[in-house]
């Protein structure tokens, strides 16, 4: 590699940092963008200019043709799709990630690997384990994009020996990867692949939909590290600076989600948590209690004649599709004087954020839009809050209850404000399958129904 | 004349040999004091620092951008394309270069697809007017 394109590659790193960086406040997150873009056209412009790089129009067909369905699909997908979408995009750099490897591995010369069947030991190891690690990203991420899409059931799989078997595969994969190294036989290259991608299957089916955004991140992570895997083989800085940025992010957006719940990675990862399995084993006793029952007249009039008003929306939201309804009513709340202010909990949705971008795409300008530690405190001054879509982040008794299933998790305090409505399409327990003591309490009403059905007919009861 | 082509043939087995041995000698010499286990530990270092980069820089997000944020990481993860395009490189069609479009190609998906999604993502993000 000459002098030119090391630094070339340089200045592609820099500017991959300065476009994450640029996502530290709206205002600049657009140029961070916009620096990411640069920075991949110089990365790619200096590989193709490399002396061994010689077949432009097949190189320039599957560049176009992966470029244009890339953009058409980020161009149609909607909004409430984007977690698996990104669950998609993942797993296509952990399969481009087994292709480079394979390459590598076939046409060592192409890469100053030395010659076939006589590659140096490092690069065998760094080439299996980014292997590993792509294929483990390919098939973990197709399973998330399964669950989330409604291909493969969002309800945690769970076997005897599960652990056990991905101990030992992941044994396995070792043990290949040593046989690999020593023999460099092509067969064990496909082999280490082939194990990769039924523990890749193997790791994501026992975890439920819910948990999905710590998984999303995770997988984030994963393809992160093959593409730093792949930069050890290919001893590029480029690949590795990315790789590791990309990594980190991902490690550290997982462990937000599972403070968030207040759960372990590990905990997470072990799976098994929420459906069916957690409400049968939390439901032994029933609950005769009634809530008090609103509907949306009273709520209209009680929220016109309020100053302040927080709406705490959640997945059920996104699922309804009325965050255009939502912010509708807002609009009319503040055009009644009201302030109104959306409080986001960070594990609200199905990926980092994604209530953020949902309400953003609704209009709701980001200054509205509220962190749980920046607006938990404002619920005891607040006069209406406003609960749709959203449960076990609102329930008090993560506070209270040491038995509960999510105690210790942070919530939404809306419990303290005057009035709670809470909107709900009946009275199934949320993911974690507890009850929400916040039902019972006598400042909730509950307003059944859809939650777009239920926003609209606000609307109307504010318009009269 | 049976005995000068036989030794011809002796002569250019030992030649051969001999290429053979200057072979091994020059791929030992990379091995071991070459390019390659020199960048492991240089990689190694980069890897570090750079987590500790990401570490910092990714902290600095504000939650609301943390979307975003997975799309933009998604896009420059693709920078793998590298390995990929280099893998395509040579003229002669082997099973390796074909290995190569492909990544080229999913790669492509990716760099495209995360790129406008996130573009789509922030151009929603409002200020209140």
């Amino acid at each position: 590699m000459s002098n030119l394109s090391t630094v070339a590659y340089l200045v592609s790193s820099v500017l991959f940092i300065m476009s994450l960086r640029g996502l530290s406040h709206p205002t600049t997150a657009r140029r961070g963008n916009f620096y990411g873009i640069i920075g991949m056209t110089i990365a790619i412009l200096t590989t193709v200019a490399n002396p061994g790089v010689l077949s432009y129009k097949e190189i320039g067909t599957a560049f176009v043709i992966g470029g244009l369905i890339g953009s058409v699909i980020a161009t149609r997908i909607q909004m409430t799709a984007l977690p698996q979408l990104v669950a998609a995009f993942h797993s296509l750099v952990g399969l481009a990630a087994v292709f480079v490897a394979a390459a590598a591995f076939y046409n060592p010369t192409a890469f100053n690997l030395g010659t076939e069947g006589n590659i140096p030991l490092g690069s065998l190891i760094e080439m299996a384990i980014g292997t590993a690690i792509g294929a483990v990203t390919f098939t973990g991420s197709i399973i998330a994009f399964g669950k989330l899409q409604g291909f493969v059931s969002g309800n945690p799989l769970v076997f005897k020996g599960q652990h056990f078997l991905n101990l030992l595969l992941g044994l396995s994969i070792i043990g290949l990867i040593a046989k690999f190294c020593i023999d460099q036989n092509p067969e064990f290259f496909w082999l280490i692949v082939a194990a990769s991608f039924l523990i890749g299957v193997l790791l994501i089916v026992p975890i439920g939909g819910a948990d999905m955004p710590v998984i999303v991140s995770m997988l984030n992570s994963y393809s992160g590290w093959a593409a730093a895997g792949i930069g050890f083989t290919l001893s590029n800085n480029l690949l590795i600076i990315t790789g590791a940025l990309v990594g980190s992010s991902g490690a550290i957006l997982s462990y937000i989600m599972c403070k968030g719940m207040n759960r372990s990675f590990f905990n997470v990862l072990l799976g098994g948590f929420g459906g069916e399995q957690a409400a049968s084993s939390s439901g032994g006793e029933k609950d005769d209690r009634q809530p008090k029952q609103g509907n949306s007249a009273d709520a209209a009039f009680m929220m016109k004649n309020s100053k302040t008003i927080i709406i705490v929306p959640g997945y059920g939201m996104a699922v309804a599709q009325a965050q255009h309804a939502l912010r509708e009513m807002g609009d009319l709340l503040k055009a009644a004087g009201a302030e109104v202010r959306y409080a986001i909990h960070p594990v609200a949705g199905r990926m980092p954020g994604h209530m953020n971008v949902l309400l953003a795409e609704a209009n709701v300008p980001y200054d509205e839009v509220l962190e749980l530690d920046e607006i938990n405190r404002d619920f005891t001054d607040t006069d209406v809050a406003f609960v749709i879509g959203a449960n076990d982040v609102t329930n008090p008794a993560a506070k209270t209850d040491k038995t509960s299933a999510i105690y210790g998790m942070p919530i939404l305090d809306v419990e303290n404000a005057g009035q709670v409505f809470f909107v709900k399409r009946g009275m199934a327990s949320g993911y974690a399958g507890v009850q929400n003591e916040l039902f019972f309490r006598d400042n909730t009403l509950m307003l059944f129904g859809d939650a777009k059905k239920v926003c609209e007919d606000i609307i109307k009861g504010l318009e009269d | 004349m049976s005995e000068i082509s036989n030794q011809l043939e002796n002569l250019s087995f030992k030649a051969q040999q001999l290429a053979d041995q200057a072979n091994d000698l020059a791929s030992t010499v990379v091995e071991t004091s070459g390019g390659h286990s020199d960048f492991l530990i240089f990689g190694i270092t980069v890897l570090v620092l750079a987590c500790f980069v990401g570490y910092y820089v990714v902290w600095s997000v504000t939650p609301a951008l943390h979307s975003p944020l997975m799309g933009v990481t998604n896009a420059i993860s693709s920078v793998i394309i590298v390995g990929a395009l280099l893998a395509a490189g040579p003229i002669d069609s082997t099973i390796s270069k074909y290995f190569g479009l492909v990544a080229v190609g999913l790669a492509a998906v990716n760099i495209f697809g995360g790129f406008v999604v996130t573009n789509r993502m922030l151009s929603m993000f409002k200020k209140k007017s």
